[in-house]
């Protein structure tokens, strides 16, 4: 008998502290309200440890029901929960990573208004996200889907006087609706052919279906519509532009959910559904070129941004980017690898960038950083060790996971690849840039400079910060950088390759969700290597290492390059800047890709619907014809407008009228109905 | 007498019969207020019954009376209640006493009258959804129309003369073709019974009635696509809601446009089915243009309240494109979001009656940062915003996703642009929101406004509790509203049977 684990615990628990934050938080001391938040996310952690320590002992998938939710004539779905490889290391990912974060930002949001507010939005985020990863069906997903975009909202929000952050708070929610949208008619789609949204039946039902020939099927067509929601939920071209603005949000946020978690939550969708991908071949090619081009294109705006957030945004898209490649061709587990290391060192940049931005006193520029490493120096190795990570220095992390991407890409296109290595190029380059800008140098901030942290609220206390104010965090936040430095570090140990001598136990612990039913055929098209990935050919593996050699050297170029232009000569990158001229100008305001949308989209709809529908249609064409034909009837509104007197009495007269007239038909209809 | 038999008889009568002690009430306002509140509160708690010990399993109608009310013509006092108008009547009960709450201030003049109207009112909604003979349902259709156009018209702002006389006629003129039906039918079958005509119409009883039907249907048709209303003979509500004082526009979005999707699902659907799937096509057409111009129109209002009317236009698209895509699920979700529409757009009416007792304007930019003047207002608002949103686990979600799988089921293109919707409602309202809540005070008289008062918080607590609960266990109303569904299609696969057969 398979035990019964509670699983409904590990989401409910942080919801039950939003819920006392929420109602009761204002009356609170910033200690209690402290103690709710982390107490509950705390002990949906210790869960979610306590269920990965039997999980050996489980039924692989484990599915735990709680209640009915919706039944509708055959319809129905359940509040049930699905537990299986997959969903125990996004489980761990979230609660671990998240717990961190819910502790940094104690020391983080300690002196800003609305603490209880920001530790109540919090939890709440945690709920959503722990539903989204335990569901067992997709309409409890979407309820977790649906529900991490309102906390994303409420918290890029957070600072609510400022216009900018409502501003980013509303387009993050409206881009992300774009992408649910077709998340829904996905979801339409297997109620009407499958007649259910439970993972159970939905992929046996497809796991019994060919793999799809033609460019369309409805296999293909299911694939794209989730493909949207993820590009939405994950800032893929066309819909990542929210994310760059989410940064207005408190930086624990953008480490919490715009780095670690939520944003990886389309990664995630399209793992969980890897059954119907992989019978798609053409929908898996879209996903493999989306995440490839947004990869490349976030890496080269990443490149020129000023601002230290920005960088590692697009720098977060770019690396959800390299997700997509690696879903896109059908290496799952290596896209679920990544997005583990990923959540540790870019919810350690966030955090570390976060450090930097509360020592300099809510300053985001880096031309006004510079030479901090000796005053900051916790912040200053943990960056290091993140800034190493993810520009893939082995053999940290961000190495093993990226190569594996990287190698797997390979094996089904040479494109992908190439692609690949460039922005690995591009992110070791601008990453470095950040690092030197940052830390190396001499200070370039003005005395007592920078009012963004915090700002418009005017409750935070560091008022008088010069260059002697520039000081260290707090421990409350140095330790979560310490323990994310740590895993940054090591992380990837679980999933050394075979070519480097280590045997990737990360991907065999996940094989048997991502392996399980490998369609017939559907190695067609793909050389044998891509599928294969247990003991290789020691051609194989000698090849294996040469790539890895490539990719290596790509980073240390990176590395050479960014050391050359922001530490050894800094006048050039100016000089560059100018020779580019256009070009250069085009990357830095980001392609104007929020200016095209704006004249393509949102200015029509606004000018059609006020002049055409509301002023056009509504007022000049309907209330026209209404009014016109009152008008002719003026009689008619002038004696009902005498009716209008309140005089009740009267009232009651002509409804005693009415009645009567009506009555008497009746009786008239009811004799001559008699007669006949 | 049984409880079972006079329950209906009760709820439906005790505000009327509320409304008539009044008149006998000294005119003192706070225990005008108060006995309208026990009242109100009373026809709640009885109306309760009636989803609490309703059967099931049980097809057909149930808690049922039938009198003879006058012999020639043949009328009956007859009345009943099914899984789709029970929960009707207890959305009309739940509303009213949040009507005198938030009236407690508001109304300061003629407050006797102002009560009396709206407790014959409610008398008159809940009249409409139990009646099962059409004279009486007749009778309770037109009552309501002159208490309403009396609340816009004496308790209403600037332009409210013209608003009640627009709703008046546009209703009023609609409903003609509708009583046309209905003698009609009455003349063919000698009976006003909705039971008795329906069977006579299954059975074939009725002469000539091929030749008629396609007439019947759209006579009936008429009235209620006004009342719902469905484009392009909307343009009485935004009128209609921007002049109403607060408590008449909660019932007027909340429960009196329900009366013409109601309408639909029991008359349209249930006496002329075949006519029905064959109109089907260019109602729902009509039902798209309201869900997407609807909410396109309100995205560009710069009245509050025009805003809310005119996405109520969009949301009552949504169910009619449910009822008239004859799946469970559409017929399901159509009923879900008549409820959580009342309840979500209800408390929206509530809360923009809030700030124009404090500012007397609607406008949207005389407003502005009210987030940190009103924290707690903002809160409620923001829950509101969020249900009518459609977000998973709120009320609005259920119905919305019901209705668009199931009009996905029957023609996926209108399920595809009906989705649409989602995105639609997320930008006017969320822009709506940023622009009232957000950013700094702009104006100095929105940094003194006073929080939400003791009656207001009592009257907008109950809408979200609701809201919540129907997202989270939305079971305990399709429990009942399921059987209704799956009953409203029965006909429909003895019609497909026959297009099969011939």
């Amino acid at each position: 008998m398979t035990p019964h684990l509670h699983l409904w615990l590990i989401p409910v628990l942080p919801l039950i502290g939003a819920a006392i934050n929420c109602l009761l938080g204002r009356r609170f001391s910033r200690r209690t309200v402290v103690s709710v938040a982390l107490g509950f996310c705390g002990a949906a952690f210790a869960w979610a440890l306590l269920v990965a320590a039997r999980f050996p002992s489980l039924g692989m998938p484990h599915v735990e029901n709680l209640a009915p939710w919706i039944r509708a004539g055959n319809f129905q779905a359940d509040f049930a929960f699905y537990l299986d490889q997959l969903s125990l290391v996004m489980l761990l990912v979230v609660t671990g990573v998240g717990f961190l974060i819910h502790i940094y930002s104690v020391g983080y949001m300690w002196d800003e208004g609305g603490f209880f507010r920001f530790f109540s939005y919090l939890n709440l985020f945690m709920f959503f996200m722990l539903t989204l990863v335990l569901a067992n069906n997709y309409l409890l997903m979407f309820i977790g889907w649906e529900g991490v975009g309102l906390a994303s909202y409420l918290l890029i929000g957070f600072w609510f006087t400022k216009d900018s952050a409502a501003s980013a708070g509303k387009k993050a929610f409206i881009v992300n609706r774009i992408g649910d949208f077709g998340f829904l008619i996905g979801l339409f789609l297997m109620i009407k052919h499958f007649g259910s949204l439970n993972f159970e039946q939905v992929f046996r039902n497809v796991s019994g279906m060919e793999v799809e020939k033609a460019g369309a099927g409805l296999l293909t067509s299911i694939g794209l519509l989730l493909m949207v929601g993820a590009a939405g939920k994950s800032a893929q071209i066309p819909l990542y532009v929210w994310l760059p603005d989410a940064m207005e949000g408190p930086t624990p946020v953008s480490a919490l959910i715009h780095a670690a978690t939520m944003v990886t939550a389309g990664v995630y969708m399209v793992a969980r559904s890897h059954i119907i991908f992989e019978r798609a071949p053409f929908a898996l090619m879209v996903v493999a070129i989306i995440g490839t081009l947004t990869a490349l294109f976030a890496a080269t705006i990443g490149v020129a941004q000023t601002d230290i957030k920005k960088v590692l945004a697009y720098s977060t898209i770019s690396q959800l980017g390299y997700m997509f490649m690696a879903c896109g061709v059908a290496a799952f587990s290596a896209a679920i690898f990544h997005l583990m290391t990923h959540a540790f060192f870019k919810g350690l940049l966030f955090l570390a960038a976060g450090s930097v931005i509360h020592a300099v006193d809510g300053e985001q520029d880096m031309r006004r950083m510079g030479g901090l490493r000796q005053y900051l120096p916790w912040t200053f190795w943990t960056m290091t060790a993140a800034t190493f990570t993810i520009a893939g220095i082995p053999p940290l992390a961000g190495f093993f996971s990226k190569d594996e991407i990287l190698w797997r890409a390979s094996r089904v296109s040479l494109v992908y690849w190439g692609i690949g290595i460039f922005t690995a190029l591009l992110t070791s380059f601008y990453m470095f840039r950040l690092w030197f800008l940052t830390f190396f140098g001499e200070y370039r901030g003005a005395e007592g400079s920078g009012a963004e942290h915090g700002a418009g609220r005017g409750f935070h206390l560091h008022g008088d910060h010069g260059r002697r104010g520039i000081h260290e965090s707090p421990t409350v936040m140095l330790v979560p950088l310490v323990i994310l430095a740590v895993l940054s570090v090591i992380g990837g140990w679980v999933g050394v390759p075979g070519s480097l001598g280590g045997s990737n136990r990360f991907d065999k612990f996940l094989s048997p969700v991502f392996r399980a039913t490998i369609p017939a055929g559907a190695n067609e098209g793909m050389p044998p290597e891509a599928r294969t990935e247990g003991p290789e050919p020691a051609a194989g593996r000698r090849q294996e290492l040469a790539y890895t050699a490539v990719s290596v050297g790509a980073a240390a170029l990176g590395l050479f390059l960014a050391w050359l232009l922001y530490y050894r000569r800094p006048q050039l990158p100016q000089q560059i800047a100018e020779a580019l001229g256009s070009f250069y100008h085009a990357v830095a305001n980001k392609y104007y890709v929020d200016e095209l949308y704006a004249i393509l989209f949102v200015k029509p709809l606004v000018d059609g619907s006020t002049s055409i529908l509301w002023h056009g249609i509504d007022e000049n064409v309907i209330d026209a014809a209404f009014n016109d034909g009152a008008y002719n009837a003026r009689h008619v509104s002038d004696a009902v407008r005498h009716m209008q007197s309140g005089n009740i009495r009267s009232y009651a007269g002509w409804v005693a009228a009415g009645a009567a007239v009506v009555i008497a038909y009746m009786v008239w209809i009811g004799s001559m109905s008699g007669i006949r | 007498m049984t409880l079972d038999s006079a329950i209906l008889t009760l709820v439906t009568f005790i505000p009327l019969a509320g409304g008539l002690l009044l008149l006998l009430v000294p005119r003192r306002d706070r225990d005008i207020r108060l006995f309208s509140l026990v009242i109100t509160l009373l026809a709640f708690v009885l109306s309760l019954h009636l989803p609490v010990h309703f059967h099931r399993a049980q097809p057909g109608f149930q808690y049922e009376i039938d009198k003879q009310w006058i012999s020639s013509p043949n009328i009956h006092y007859h009345m009943g209640v099914d899984g789709f108008s029970v929960w009707l009547v207890v959305l009309t009960t739940f509303l009213t006493p949040l009507c005198v709450l938030i009236s407690w201030k508001s109304i300061h003049e003629r407050v006797k009258e102002f009560f009396i109207i709206l407790l014959i009112l409610e008398t008159a909604l809940i009249g409409v959804f139990t009646a099962l003979d059409l004279f009486l349902f007749y009778f309770f259709w037109e009552a309501t129309l002159i208490p309403m156009a009396l609340l816009i018209g004496i308790y209403g702002h600037g332009r409210r003369v013209y608003a009640a006389v627009k709703f008046f006629l546009y209703t009023m003129i609609a409903s003609v073709f509708m009583l046309a039906s209905i003698l009609w039918l009455y003349v063919k079958v000698g009976s006003f019974d909705f039971v008795t005509i329906q069977n006579a119409i299954r059975n074939g009883q009725v002469g000539n009635f091929l030749g008629a039907a396609p007439w019947l249907f759209l006579g009936f048709f008429v009235a209620f696509a006004v009342k719902v209303p469905l484009f392009p003979v909307h343009t009485w509500l935004p009128d209609a809601h921007v002049e109403a004082p607060t408590a008449g526009s909660v019932l007027l979005a909340g429960v009196l446009l329900k009366m013409g999707t109601y309408g639909m699902l029991r008359f349209n659907l249930g006496l002329f089915p075949e006519q029905s799937r064959h109109n089907a096509p260019w109602i729902m057409v009509l039902a798209l243009i309201g869900i997407i111009y609807g909410a396109l129109v309100a995205m560009v209002q710069p009245n509050m309240k025009k805003l809310v009317a005119y996405s109520s236009i969009s949301h009552l698209g949504f169910v009619v494109l449910g009822i008239f895509s004859f799946t469970t699920a559409g017929l399901n979700g159509a009923e879900f979001v008549m409820l959580a529409h009342g309840v979500s757009t209800g408390a929206l009416f509530m809360l923009a009656g809030i700030i124009y007792e404090r500012r007397h304007t609607y406008e949207i930019r005389e407003l502005g940062g009210l987030a940190t003047t009103m924290p707690i207002y903002a809160a409620f608002f923001l829950f509101m915003v969020l249900s009518s949103v459609g977000l998973p686990l709120l009320n609005g979600f259920i119905g919305e996703f019901l209705v668009l799988s199931g009009t996905f089921q029957a023609r996926a293109v209108y399920g595809i642009l009906g989705a649409t919707g989602v995105i639609w409602s997320a930008c006017y309202l969320l822009w709506m929101y940023q622009r009232v809540f957000f950013g700094k005070v702009t104006h100095d008289v929105n940094n003194t406004l006073p929080d939400l008062s003791g009656h207001e918080r009592a009257a907008l607590w109950p809408t979200a509790v609701v809201a919540l609960v129907m997202g989270v266990a939305p079971l305990i109303w399709l429990n009942l509203i399921d059987p209704a569904a799956q009953g409203a299609l029965a006909p429909f696969a003895q019609v497909l049977s026959k297009v099969v057969d011939r």
